[in-house]
C-alpha cells in the first residue's frame, strides 16, 4: 500500500509540463490533486515512470468567465469551485453537483482538470462536462485542440489525449438565466461514488413546456452519457409530473452497467429513471421560480 | 523551486515545510508519503494508517488549514506548506485544548484510531463559528470512518467544541 518508484519532477511552467509529457509519453502520468492518481498507485494499478506534479503551474489555476463561457483551469480545487460565487452564477449545475465529489477532504486536493482526465463514468464532472456540452482544452507538442465532451470520454478510465497531451481547461458555457438545473445523485454512502446521478438543465417556453431540455447521466455506463431519448420525449412536451415520469422510464435504456458489487443491473435501471425523473422536475421546479423572479424585477 | 525548461526528474527530494509550527527541512524518497513522513520521519504516530488509499480517513491533516487525506498526499508536495497534526493542540494532559476536553467530556472516543483525524476535522468545522444542525456535524465529518460506530458522540463533543470555542472567544 505505498506508491511504487518513479521520478518525481514538478515543472513550474505549462510549456515545461508539455515538455516533459512529450519526452516520456505514456510512461508519465500527470498528477493534480491525487486523489485518484495517488490510491492506483499505492495499490499499484499504476506504476508511471515519471511523475509530472502540476500543482505549482499558475496558469493552471485560473477562473475566466466570458459573456457566454466559463473557463475553468485544469489545476483549479474542487472545493474551490464549491465556494466561488463568480462559478454558482454562471454555471449553476457546477455548484449542484461539486458537493458531491467525494467527501470534503478531497474537494480540497481534487482538481477540475484532474476529475474530467481521469475520466471515470461514476463521476460528477464529466458528467457535468457531458449534460452541458462543454469542451476539453488540451495541450501537447503540436499545440492546443479543443476536443468536446462527448467525444473526450472515450471508455472506462479513458480520455482522448494523445501520449503527448495533457487537459488545460474545461470551457463551460454560461447557463441562460432562465434556465432551471438538477442534479440528483444516488450513493450508498455519503462521498460515495454514484450508483446512478442525474444532471439536468432545462429551459421553458412562455406556456410552461420544455422548450431545451440536456439531460446526463453518471453511473449507469463506462462514460458518462446523455438520455437522448428522454431530451427528445421532454421537448416541447409539459413538464407535469406524469409526463416526467413516463418520460424519464426511457432512462433505463443507456444503462450499460451489469450487476456488480454495489448494485444489480435491474436496480441501476430504477435508480436511472428516479433520479432522472426527480431532477428533470427540480430543473423544472427551478426554470418556474427563474422565470417569476425574472418577470417580477 | 527554481524556474528551469526541463527539470530533472528525480527520486530524492529536499523540501522545507512548516510542521505544527516548526519550520522542518529534510531529504525524502519524492514516493513516500506525506503521511509516512510525518510518522517515520517527524514521529508524528498521531497520523493513522487504516487503509492507505484515501477511504477511512484516519489519516487526515491540516494543511494551511484545510482537512486533507495525507495518504494521497507525496511528502514532496507539501513543500512550502502548513501542515498541522493533533499534536499541536496540547501534549499536556492538565491542559487540554478545549477540543481535546470536549472529546474526553462527551466520551467521543472508544478505540481512538479515529480520534486524532475528527479532532482535526472538528477545529477545522468549527473555526468559522458557525451554529450547526446535529444533521450537518454528520455529513461534514462524513469523510473519516469510526469502525466503533461511536457516532453519536462524536457530533455531541464537535458540538460540545463549537459552543467552547464560541463561549472563550478561542479561536479554535
Amino acid at each position: 500500500m505505498k506508491p511504487p518508484r518513479f521520478l518525481y519532477c514538478d515543472p513550474d511552467t505549462l510549456d515545461a509540463a508539455v515538455a516533459l509529457k512529450a519526452q516520456h509519453g505514456f510512461d508519465a502520468l500527470m498528477l493534480a490533486g491525487g486523489q485518484s492518481l495517488m490510491p492506483m498507485l499505492n495499490m499499484r494499478l499504476a506504476s508511471p515512470g515519471v511523475l509530472i506534479d502540476i500543482n505549482g503551474i499558475t496558469d493552471l489555476q485560473r477562473v475566466v468567465r466570458t459573456d457566454d463561457v466559463l473557463e475553468i483551469g485544469a489545476g483549479v480545487r474542487q472545493s474551490a469551485i464549491e465556494s466561488d460565487e463568480q462559478v454558482h452564477a454562471a454555471v449553476p449545475l457546477l455548484a449542484r453537483a461539486v458537493p458531491h465529489i467525494g467527501h470534503v477532504e478531497n474537494r480540497h486536493r481534487g482538481t477540475v482538470g484532474g476529475s474530467i482526465a481521469h475520466a471515470d463514468g461514476a463521476a460528477e464532472l464529466p458528467c457535468i462536462a457531458v449534460t452541458l456540452d462543454a469542451v476539453i482544452v488540451v495541450r501537447g507538442a503540436s499545440g492546443e485542440r479543443e476536443i468536446p465532451a462527448k467525444d473526450f470520454f472515450q471508455g472506462f478510465l479513458s480520455n482522448a489525449c494523445a501520449p503527448d497531451e495533457l487537459v488545460v481547461a474545461v470551457r463551460f458555457p454560461v447557463t441562460p438565466a432562465a434556465a432551471g438545473t438538477g442534479f440528483v445523485e444516488v450513493a450508498r454512502r455519503e462521498g460515495d461514488f454514484a450508483l446512478a446521478a442525474a444532471a439536468v438543465q432545462a429551459e421553458l417556453d412562455e406556456q410552461g413546456r420544455i422548450s431545451r431540455i440536456a439531460v446526463g447521466l453518471a453511473g449507469v455506463a463506462a462514460t458518462p452519457v446523455r438520455a437522448t431519448a428522454v431530451e427528445d420525449r421532454l421537448t416541447g412536451a409539459a413538464a407535469d409530473p406524469d409526463t416526467v415520469a413516463a418520460a424519464a422510464q426511457l432512462a433505463a435504456d443507456v444503462v450499460t452497467t451489469g450487476d456488480d458489487l454495489h448494485a444489480t443491473a435491474a436496480y441501476r435501471k430504477h435508480l436511472a429513471t428516479t433520479v432522472v425523473m426527480r431532477a428533470v422536475l427540480a430543473a423544472v421546479a427551478d426554470a418556474e421560480q427563474r422565470t417569476q423572479n425574472g418577470s417580477a424585477s | 523551486m527554481t524556474t528551469t525548461e526541463n527539470p530533472a526528474a528525480t527520486d530524492t527530494r529536499t523540501i522545507t515545510l512548516r510542521v505544527n509550527g516548526r519550520e522542518i527541512t529534510r531529504t525524502v524518497s519524492t514516493r513516500t508519503t506525506l503521511a509516512d513522513f510525518l510518522r517515520d520521519d517527524l514521529d508524528l504516530v498521531s497520523v493513522h494508517l487504516g487503509c492507505e488509499h484515501g477511504v477511512c480517513g484516519c489519516c487526515t491533516v491540516l494543511l494551511d488549514g484545510q482537512s486533507v487525506r495525507s495518504c494521497l498526499m507525496l511528502a514532496v508536495q507539501a513543500r512550502g506548506h502548513e501542515v498541522e497534526t493533533v499534536e499541536s493542540l496540547s501534549a499536556d494532559q492538565t491542559n487540554l485544548h478545549p477540543i481535546q476536553e470536549a472529546f474526553a467530556e462527551e466520551h467521543a472516543l472508544q478505540c481512538g484510531f479515529c480520534t486524532p483525524a475528527m479532532v482535526l476535522r472538528c477545529k477545522e468545522i468549527i473555526a468559522d463559528g458557525r451554529t450547526r444542525t446535529d444533521e450537518e456535524v454528520r455529513r461534514e465529518i462524513s469523510g473519516i470512518l469510526c469502525r466503533c460506530t461511536g457516532y453519536q458522540n462524536i457530533v455531541n463533543a464537535v458540538q460540545n467544541a463549537s459552543r467552547r470555542c464560541a463561549s472563550t472567544g478561542q479561536e479554535a
